[in-house]
């Protein structure tokens, strides 16, 4: 990445002149714009995440915060809990909503479909809406109360497995974990279909030439093209997830019911940091929270770099 | 089951293959519409009615309008929506023209910063901005921005800026070195290069940016919520909450807000759809 | 062309710039107050009825009512004060949440406001710091809880008001064996409802109202001891009577439940008379919480529910002070307390209370002993905190996931981590 000092045009132009205008132009509005709203917010956080705040008056205590987080009974329980539902919503989406997604994309993508225009418009509309609506209607559609699930499943003859799912801490998760899959499966199916239609088409041609079924074709031809595609969908999908907050929040509210079932880091973070009802919000321990939160996205990212990325580089085209 | 399903869809070009694919996708597109549906059909409906059989369509008897009579009554979904406007298009449009500037700066010109910064702006796309939410307050109220949609359009830059730099350059990478060096040869400035040859190249890989950036501002309730609670400045996502917060039990005007809500987004949608498409298509290869 | 872009773009958000702060600059300089409350259900009282009122006395001073959605209220309030945009007005909780904005000089000590001699002592202790020296709010309403049903099906079903627990459960099984009707509209959904409606409902009953709150303060009493217990084991009962999917009902299908007919008693605040006035096509009554046995003393939660202060930032105190006072006044007493039925006034005034559902509310007083929610003085300070504790039980216990001696096991050693005099 460091450049060797002997490079020709614009570059060997810039190091003569004192300051590269262009450059500047160019590239600094964006990046004051970035540096203060965004960066420098960030890292005042991390920074607050090392200070304890008592009636106004803020002290330094080093990692005190974090300590506490992981080890002390009242907010250990609540963090662990919070992680650990957050891998298992992570987890259902990327094995209902990615394969959902790969299967719309490769279906969209089939020769010669006709009103390929519409599904993909229609498929890709929850996407658009916000949880307001979207927390509004699945309560509406899903309770107990109003029926529309009972009956829908008693015409399938399925209404014996109906059950007040958003309130049992068995299923709450689960289920809002599916509403969230049903609002986003359209950015998978987006992203994957683009590439799909990207494929050159003599590619595919060559191997049925060359004899390929259909399947191999999938198989050997697409599927290894598609495959960078897939894995920015995973880390896209672990990235949004582990910021999720708003479906929670408008369907279960900051406490995150029953019992805490339904709680992910976001609304741990939104509780630690405002507060809920009578429990006081603390900017500090919030800023730890957010940090722990940062970090475990960088280890996921890292993670994924490391052992999943780099093998699948080689096959892009 | 996942792989069974593409041996069916993928042998030869027969009849059944074709429905089958229909069948699914059609089945799919009623489960995404199926939910928008019944908040839009109730919205037409009576509350008792709405309550006695909510799949049903409004008859003559249980039809009204009343729901959306209160909505225009006690809220300002004029202003609301005016502001969730102004801010979508300020943002967005900021987003593209500094993104593509940034973008290109980043891609086409080597300096000492180079690597930091396109390392700042790629750690954007991973960290949410949301995390920073309370210096954002106390730099907002320093800059004396707060209850502005002038804030809201500052904030939503910097969230949208490092997926359209991250977009845009991978898009810029795939212009063909020629056209520039062309350029060069014949002493265009840089800036001409720019805004004359580069830009309007972008067009595609803009809209895709415009779609997936505009999403999340449309819809969020965060900022807005923190930022720009007031009434003058309310925008309508957070305007609809307050609504259905306010008006809970009151399932008509609810569902007509949320109706009210959802049809914008919709015809904006419908505009953009197809310039989304094209922007992913041509996002990588040429 | 593409070069005059950035140009428009800018002078447009330069524009909108300037707009925006010329409205807002403009606002402030008429001298005009913005109230802060989480009684988003009374934003059209507010400002048809109330500040109407207001302003014939005080033409001058502009008054608007800014409501926030009750669950967002304290995070929102917490996020504007420090961030300097917070109304002029702030409506208080009562104790501990109010008392940690005055601590962090949030609120405005209220020292030598002439509308807080119209109120009693024991009003004013919800918003007092403790060593009962600085008023930082004025008391505003308490509300009552007790039981509200459906006059219509009582009658078809010719069941009697139950004054004691066997005659609530006999009319709970009637109700669920002779009819479709729902007998108990309450879901645990939203957890509140749990809490509040139900446990610090018919709980003082059982812990004998400020006798046993005092005693949790003291460390005398604790959460494990039989009355609370008995509370518990009470909600646990009441599962049988909820409607199907209880565990999924939020409070506004609660009130819905009751208000389409599909349900016939409701556990309620006083302060939802006023959404059932709006939407309830037919009559209904209310009763005080049963008592165990016929003759026992009764014991009602009258809480000090909502209290009125000063920002201490705020640039207009002196008209906010002119409010304040006003509030104070027979006038408004009265105003309030017929436009918002289930608020009532804490002021010294004699009100007259035209609502016959809120005048029977208010009625208990007299009969019975009254005490507020005994979470909310003192004993939420700490982490983890109690009121959330109980909601959290509170909704297991009706769920039938934690035992009531699970409950109060954990509700107590929560209490006992940080509290000292529990230690």
């Amino acid at each position: 990445m460091t450049l060797p000092k002997s490079k020709s045009t614009p570059e060997s132009a810039v190091e003569k002149k004192p300051i590269p205008w262009h450059i500047v132009f160019f590239l600094g509005p964006a990046l004051l714009i970035y540096l203060t709203f965004s960066v420098y917010p960030l890292l005042d956080t991390l920074i607050l995440s090392l200070y304890d705040e008592q009636k106004g008056q803020s002290s330094f205590v080093g990692l005190q915060n974090f300590i506490t987080l992981i080890s002390d009974d009242n907010w250990s329980s609540a963090f662990w809990n919070a992680l650990a539902n957050n891998f298992q919503f992570f987890i259902i989406h990327m094995l209902v909503q990615n394969p959902i997604g790969l299967l719309l994309a490769v279906l969209l993508s089939s020769p010669k479909l006709r009103f390929s225009g519409s599904y993909r418009t229609f498929i890709f509309m929850p996407t658009m809406l916000s949880v307001v609506i979207i927390g509004f209607v699945w309560q509406l559609l899903l309770s107990p109360i109003w029926g529309i699930s009972e009956n829908f499943l008693y015409h399938l003859g399925l209404d014996h497995y109906f059950d007040a799912w958003l309130g049992k801490e068995s299923s709450a998760l689960i289920t809002l974990s599916f509403i969230s899959v049903w609002q986003f499966v359209g950015i998978p199916m987006m992203l994957i279909y683009a590439t799909l239609l990207n494929i050159p088409d003599d590619i595919v041609d060559a191997s049925v030439v060359d004899g390929a079924n259909p399947m191999q074709t999938f198989w050997y031809i697409k599927l290894p093209l598609i495959l960078p595609t897939i894995a920015m969908v995973s880390i896209l999908t672990f990235v949004a997830n582990f910021n999720a907050f708003e479906l929670i929040y408008a369907v279960k509210g900051a406490l995150a019911g029953p019992n805490f079932s339904t709680d992910l880091m976001g609304t741990f973070f939104y509780r630690t940091f405002f507060g809920f009802q009578l429990q006081e919000g603390s900017a500090t321990m919030g800023a730890a929270v957010a940090t722990l939160m940062f970090l475990i996205i960088l280890v996921g990212i890292m993670l994924f770099l490391f052992f999943v990325q780099r093998r699948i580089q080689r096959f892009q085209f | 089951m996942m792989i069974s399903a593409f041996k069916n869809f993928n042998l030869g070009r027969s009849v059944p293959k074709s429905v089958a694919i229909h069948g699914v996708l059609m089945a799919y597109t009623v489960i995404a519409l199926f939910p928008i549906l019944v908040v839009i059909i109730n919205a037409f409906k009576e509350r008792r009615a709405i309550f006695r059989d909510p799949l049903a369509m409004p008859t003559m008897d249980s039809f009204t309008l009343v729901g959306f009579e209160q909505v225009l009554l006690r809220s300002d979904f004029g202003l609301y929506s005016w502001n969730s406007l102004v801010v979508t298009l300020l943002a967005v449009g900021l987003v593209l023209l500094l993104g593509a500037m940034a973008a290109w700066a980043l891609t086409e010109y080597k300096f000492r910063t180079n690597l930091l910064i396109t390392f700042l702006f790629a750690m954007g796309i991973m960290i949410p901005i949301r995390l920073g939410t309370v210096s954002i307050l106390r730099l907002m109220v320093d800059l004396n921005l707060v209850n502005t949609l002038t804030a809201l359009v500052l904030v939503y830059i910097a969230q949208g800026l490092p997926l359209a730099v991250y977009i845009l350059s991978e898009f810029i990478r795939t212009i063909p070195k020629e056209l520039k060096e062309a350029a060069r040869c014949d002493a265009v400035s840089e800036y001409k290069i720019f805004f004359c040859i580069i830009l309007p190249l972008l067009k595609p890989a803009m809209a895709t940016v415009a779609v997936f950036t505009m999403i999340p501002i449309w819809n969020d309730l965060w900022f807005p919520l923190i930022l720009a609670p007031g009434e003058e400045t309310r925008t309508i996502t957070l305007g609809v909450q307050q609504f259905v917060g306010q008006y809970v039990t009151d399932w008509n005007s609810v569902l007509s807000a949320l109706t009210m809500a959802i049809v914008p987004v919709l015809v904006l949608y419908t505009i953009f759809s197809r310039q989304l498409i094209r922007g992913l298509t041509s996002g990588a290869v040429k | 062309m593409l070069k005059a872009r950035p140009v428009t773009l800018l002078k447009q958000s330069a524009i909108s710039l300037t707009l925006v702060a010329a409205t807002i600059t403009s606002v402030q300089a008429s001298g005009s107050l913005s109230i802060e409350s989480w009684r988003s259900d009374d934003a059209n009282i507010w400002s048809d009825v109330i500040l109407p009122a207001f302003n014939q006395s005080h033409p001058d001073i502009k008054v608007h009512f800014a409501p926030t959605p009750p669950a967002e209220y304290n995070s929102a309030l917490q996020a504007k004060l420090q961030a300097g945009t917070a109304g002029d007005l702030i409506t208080c909780r009562p104790f501990d949440t109010s008392l940690s904005l005055y601590q962090n000089g949030h609120l405005e000590n209220l020292a030598g406001l002439d509308g807080l001699n119209e109120f009693s002592d024991v009003s004013k202790s919800a918003w007092v710091t403790d060593d009962g020296k600085e008023q930082f709010c004025l008391p505003l309403a308490s509300v009552i809880h007790g039981f509200i049903y459906n006059k219509a099906i009582f009658k078809e079903l010719d069941l009697k008001v139950p004054a004691t627990q066997d005659e609530f459960y006999k009319v709970l099984d009637t109700i669920k064996s002779e009819s479709r009707y729902i007998p108990l509209s309450m879901g645990t959904a939203d957890q509140w409802e749990a809490a509040t409606m139900g446990f610090q409902n018919v709980g003082p009953n059982f812990w004998k109202g400020e006798d046993g709150r005092k005693a949790l303060i003291s460390g005398e009493g604790k959460l494990t001891d039989k009355a609370y217990l008995e509370t518990w084991q009470e909600l646990a009962k009441w599962k049988d009577y909820l409607g199907r999917g209880y565990q999924a009902q939020k409070y506004s299908d609660s009130q819905n439940l009751f208000t389409l007919e599909r349900a016939a008693i409701y556990p309620a605040g006083s302060w939802d008379i006023q959404t059932f006035n709006d939407q309830a096509e037919f009559e209904f009554g209310a009763f005080p919480p049963p008592v165990v046995k016929a003759g026992d003393a009764c014991y009602i939660s009258d809480h000090t529910d909502i209290g009125i202060g000063i920002n201490a930032n705020s640039d207009n105190k002196e008209a906010a002070k002119a409010l304040l006072n006003w509030m104070a006044s027979a006038e408004f007493a009265n105003l309030f307390a017929n436009a918002v039925p289930g608020f009532f006034p804490l002021s010294n005034h004699k009100v007259a209370i035209n609502d016959p559902v809120a005048q029977e509310f208010v009625s208990w007083r007299d009969q019975c002993n009254s005490t507020i929610r005994n979470s909310y003085q003192i004993l939420s300070r700490g982490t983890p905190n109690l009121e959330n504790a109980l909601w959290n039980v509170s909704a297991q216990v009706i769920n039938g996931t934690m035992s009531p001696e699970a409950a109060a096991k954990k509700a107590q050693d929560g209490l006992q981590a940080w509290y000292a005099p529990q230690q």
